[in-house]
């Protein structure tokens, strides 16, 4: 009878291994492909999966997706280490006097990863595919002042602008893909790595692109793999699992730090951590009451409890890696002053009997932004200031908080797209579809459209400093830090090199020895 | 059977039609417009009846058409494929192992009964039922992983790189969801043989000269092994639930993972399908515990 | 009130006003406010001013394990009181009229209660958003047929017993009879099923907490610190190990009472 019972169980797990495991014998593909080539394989762990879509044209929303398709896209121009915008795709390129005309000279030689070489066709149907010139719906929100992409002979291309914008250059690294080509249907670029291939919450594999134009790749292959556990990130460079994470924190990296084997490289986000506040409606519609927020939370002490002292204190929407756009004495408009916090909150009518009450809302996975916001309540706590945190999912913050603007307070970071002074501050003019907090300031309107319009570029930055400060004035947000960007990476993995934008650049990584 | 799988495949596909939120809005991230996600809405077949979409879902469930992600827009098979293996083979994996722990130990227990590993256990068995999961894979996390280098914590082997270095990752998951378990169905077994070892046919069995454990092995354990085999059948359902969450906390790449990403990227259709395969998982298993107790004890009929 | 007093009871007693001896003074009193951070006492290890060490805010955390014992309780408490309540009403009602109503309220029952509760527990977090208020409704709407199922039971058994027939000979109208003459009575079978009802409360308050889903931060709650501690768990093992001990004596304290009583231990 036991036997009986064996060959039954033995039925049953086999159904049940049949069911649950039917039409699934093709497993993550892309293993084993290449072997070890010079420069080695790499296995970088990434927190959050990438988009739905890897078109490079429609995902460029997600920073987490644009760092890693840096690697495999480019466009005419892309930026360097410095902060500089280098040609890539095109070899060099040209402005009128009106800075409504730019001409670009193909670089010879670009090879696409399926072998074919660069034309302009595939320049002019990229272009006009991102700024929608077709559909009248900019896929690309930066390109929309663009008015027509043409070639002028088959390698110099000319883009005409339907207002002069002293900017655009820096927007013409979007990428350049084949001519008629749907990323949807395989993912071609010109950059240094090709891609290979994909699993949903698994891994992204992508391959050295050995045609490739500039200084090649210097690992053979790169792994991504999707770790969204910030803890099971710090498990996996521990055991070796993983070869480099980037954007850890502080507390991960004093974990780390007891593993002699590892490297540990300090950098910055590159972008705005704030506590974004909902201008828009009550309690935030009071500038008394930002400004009371403003006093009471102190930048350094959250930047010492959240972050062990690492990151840089911001007092507007803008970061020093922006240089001369970066206005240092805004840093300390607000200097913590918990008085003067409780006189502006009695001022606007709370007081202990009537304490203010709000809610921030912050998306669960990203751990700096939910450590800030823990600290922000117990310093909030002081003045009588009762503050709530609730945790969201991604997909959840976007609807309801970024599109829906329904909320009180929201603690993220804005980072800049391109690099531009508009990347950050364009979103703060009042009927711009990104002012997802509702601000509205005439002034600030007149300072952004005086700096966009002319094409000298001292008045310019000095336009964009005055935005900066109307924001600081007005106590738009309580703005925190730049969050200190830690790379961890294993003891024989060399040349990681940080860029004043949020992106990863691989081609430089390798394993030593 | 069928019809409560119906009702559940409703009940799942109906819950996620009134989730607070719009799946266009994070496909479209921060280039969303209200033309753009109108446009994407129709593209998807958002904007139609919901009874019409439920039909139009089922029937591409059944014909094997599992509907395309919305998250990832790729079809809802190619987003699981690899992961429901995963899942799979940790959850028979601790299933093999409740099975393989508890069957000898609570008939092992009760052939000795009061004895010091009888006392032994029972006491450490409280404890062990008390443990959760994910705690336990805490646990030896650090003391197998971190401490001991037993296993390569986050280093999941795929089964195509080495089919007996998935098995070994699997193992300390596997062991963490188990031994709960194992321990809720020993103590059934131990106290379903004690009891049984009360009634008569017990006594004229002794009568004959059979020693105890011929006893048990002859006569009792046909009896006692009913309302364990039904409890283990209905584990099984618990086990894919708990393994959920052990996933998390060894990174396995499983359904776990990605149902609690779909959930939270409101990816409807890969969710619909994780909960509809496990609701037909609890049912296909309690159907299973009736066929499996009537061939053991052919008194009972199937109703 | 027979209860048979052997030795899981008295474990289980003995275990369980410790703890809620614990969780009381806890209310009133803690060694540190648990909320309060100090940059100065980041990651301390246990020493004699903090037993179990400081955290990376360097919050106390023997304070925090007593501070989240007592919301895990709490969130379990009001689960519990929400599953028994329904229950009550539904399984009352059911049972006593029976019918066809009870059919299909029991079919729906018996549907859920077969469902693994986590999954059921994230498909309602889903749909209510997470949080502290939402965590008890979710799992309060779950535990509501396996309530159902006891009382249905014991009131179908107890309506055909002699001291119904004379309450209804007295005149007794149905309300009266069910919550006054035999609520009464089936409080004996009930208390087992509400002792195991916390003590798979508290495991699911842990686990959804754990995965971010249950209570929010600052709040300390065990499922909420363990996801934290699990980051730190080889510079400070003893954090995840105290607040996983907490969660497991509570669970056995509630097992081994449920035990004593003559519930079965395990199954929901």
């Amino acid at each position: 009878m036991t036997k009986r019972i064996l060959t039954l169980a033995l039925a049953v797990v086999m159904t049940a291994a049949l069911f649950i495991g039917g039409g699934q014998s093709a497993l993550a593909a892309g293993t084993g492909s290449t072997g070890d080539a010079a420069g080695g394989a790499i296995t970088v762990g990434i927190a959050s999966d990438l988009d739905s879509s890897l078109d490079p044209h429609v995902s460029s929303s997600l920073a987490g997706t644009r760092e890693v398709l840096f690697n495999i896209y480019e466009g005419l121009t892309k930026p360097d280490t410095q902060g500089n915008l280098v040609p890539a795709v095109a070899e060099s390129y040209a402005v009128n006097d009106t800075a409504d005309e730019y001409t670009f000279t193909l670089r010879e030689g670009v090879r696409f990863h399926n072998g074919q070489e660069v034309t302009v066709g595939d320049i002019v149907y990229s272009l006009t595919r991102a700024a929608g010139l077709e559909t009248g719906e900019p896929l690309v929100a930066t390109l929309a002042g663009v008015a027509s992409v043409e070639a002028v002979d088959d390698r110099t291309v000319v883009v005409t602008l339907s207002a002069p914008d002293a900017e655009f250059i820096a927007y013409t690294t979007v990428a350049i893909i084949p001519e008629g080509s749907d990323p949807a249907d395989g993912i071609v670029g010109t950059g240094p790595f090709k891609f290979v291939s994909r699993s949903p919450q698994g891994n992204i594999v992508m391959e050295r692109f050995d045609e490739y134009w500039g200084e090649p790749a210097k690992c053979a292959k790169v792994t991504f793999e999707v770790i969204e556990d910030g803890q099971t990130m710090v498990m996996s460079l521990r055991s070796g699992a993983i070869d480099l994470a980037a954007h850890l924190e502080a507390s991960q990296v004093a974990e780390l730090k007891a593993a002699a084997d590892l490297n540990v490289l300090e950098g910055n986000m590159n972008l705005v951590q704030a506590l974004y506040l909902n201008n828009a409606r009550p309690p935030f519609d009071d500038a008394r009451v930002r400004q009371a927020l403003c006093y009471a939370v102190d930048k350094q002490t959250v930047i010492d409890l959240a972050g062990d002292g690492h990151g840089t204190p911001l007092g507007s929407s803008m970061y020093p890696a922006f240089g001369k756009y970066f206005d240092d004495s805004l840093t300390n408009r607000y200097e913590s002053d918990l008085d003067k916090a409780r006189d502006l909150l009695a001022e606007a009518g709370y007081g202990p009997d009537d304490p203010l009450r709000f809610t921030i809302a912050v998306v669960s996975a990203y751990t700096p932004h939910v450590n800030t916001a823990q600290v922000i309540v117990e310093l909030l706590r002081q003045v009588g200031v009762e503050a709530e945190i609730r945790q969201m999912e991604n997909a959840a913050w976007y609807s309801d908080v970024y599109q829906g603007r329904d909320f009180d307070a929201t603690i993220t970071g804005m980072d800049a797209s391109t690099l531009t002074a508009s990347a950050l501050l364009a979103r703060f003019v009042s009927d711009n579809p990104k002012n997802f907090i509702g601000f509205d300031s005439a002034d600030y309107d007149a300072a952004y459209a005086a700096a966009v319009g002319t094409t000298d570029d001292a008045e310019q930055t000095a336009k964009f400093k005055e935005c900066e400060a109307i924001l600081a004035e007005d106590a738009a947000n309580v703005y925190i830090q730049d969050l200190a960007d830690f790379v961890v990476t294993q003891a024989d993995i060399e040349g990681y090199q940080f860029y004043p934008l949020y992106v990863m650049d691989l081609s430089t990584v390798y394993r030593a020895g | 059977m069928l019809i409560t799988l119906l009702l559940i495949s409703l009940l799942a596909f109906l819950a996620f039609q009134i989730v607070p939120g719009d799946p266009t809005t994070k496909l479209l991230g921060s280039e969303y417009s209200p033309e753009r996600a109108a446009s994407l809405r129709e593209e998807m077949g958002l904007d139609r009846n919901v009874l019409v979409r439920y039909v139009d879902w089922l029937t591409g469930f059944i014909t094997g058409d599992l509907g395309v992600s919305y998250s990832y827009g790729m079809g809802v098979d190619q987003v699981m494929e690899g992961k429901g293996a995963v899942t799979a083979a940790l959850s028979l994996l601790a299933w093999v192992l409740v099975i393989a722990i508890s069957l000898p130990l609570g008939v092992a227990l009760a052939r000795w009964q009061g004895g010091r590993l009888d006392r032994a256990c029972v006491a450490m068995n409280q404890v062990f039922m008390a443990i959760p999961p994910f705690f336990l894979g805490i646990l030896f996390t650090y003391v197998f992983g971190l401490v001991l280098k037993l296993f390569v914590p986050g280093g999941f082997i795929s089964p195509q790189q080495s089919f007996w270095g998935f098995l070994g990752y699997l193992t300390f998951p596997a062991l963490a969801i188990a031994i709960p378990k194992a321990a809720m169905v020993t103590k059934l077994l131990r106290s379903s043989i004690l009891n049984q070892m009360g009634e008569d046919y017990v006594r004229t069995a002794y009568s004959r000269g059979n020693s105890r454990w011929g006893v048990i092995r002859g006569h009792v354990l046909r009896n006692a092994i009913l309302p364990v085999v039904t409890f283990v059948a209905m584990t099984l359902a618990d086990i894919v639930a708990g393994s959920i969450i052990v996933e998390q906390v060894f990174a396995l790449p499983g359904l776990g993972r990605l149902l609690l990403a779909s959930i939270g990227n409101r990816d409807y259709p890969v969710v619909q399908c994780i909960v509809v395969i496990i609701a037909f998982i609890v049912v296909f298993m309690n159907y299973l515990a009736d066929v499996v107790t009537q061939y053991i004890d052919p008194r009972v009929r199937l109703a | 009130m027979k209860i048979k007093h052997n030795k899981n009871f008295t474990a289980g007693a003995v275990i369980t006003a410790f703890m809620l001896t614990v969780i009381l003074i806890g209310m009133v009193w803690t060694p540190y406010d648990p909320n309060a951070m100090s940059g100065k006492e980041k990651m301390l290890s246990p020493c004699l001013a903090h037993p179990l060490g400081t955290d990376n805010f360097g919050r106390d955390i023997l304070s925090r394990v007593v501070e989240g014992a007592g919301a895990t309780f709490i969130i379990a408490a009001a689960t519990v009181a929400i599953g028994l309540v329904a229950g009550l009403v539904i399984g009352g009602l059911t049972g006593y009229y029976g019918g066809w109503l009870d059919e299909v309220v029991m079919r729906f029952n018996d549907a859920i209660a077969a469902f693994p509760s986590i999954l059921l527990a994230l498909v309602l977090i889903a749909l209510f958003g997470s949080g502290k208020y939402n965590i008890i409704l979710a799992l309060g709407l779950l535990f509501i047929p396996s309530f159902a199922r006891v009382v249905r039971a014991e009131v179908a058994r107890q309506k055909s017993l002699d001291y119904v027939a004379g309450a209804k000979l007295m005149g007794a109208g149905d309300m009266r009879i069910l919550f006054l003459h035999i609520l009464p009575n089936i409080v004996p079978v009930l208390l087992p099923s509400v002792a195991i009802g916390f003590n798979n409360a508290v495991l699911a308050e842990a686990s959804m907490s754990y995965l971010s889903v249950g209570v929010q931060p600052p709040d300390a709650s065990l499922g909420r610190m363990l996801n934290e501690a699990q980051g730190y768990l080889l510079t400070a093992p003893w954090y995840a190990l105290s607040t996983g001990v907490a969660i497991i004596l509570l669970v056995l304290g509630f097992g081994l009472l449920s035990e004593g009583m003559g519930g079965k231990y395990g199954a929901a």
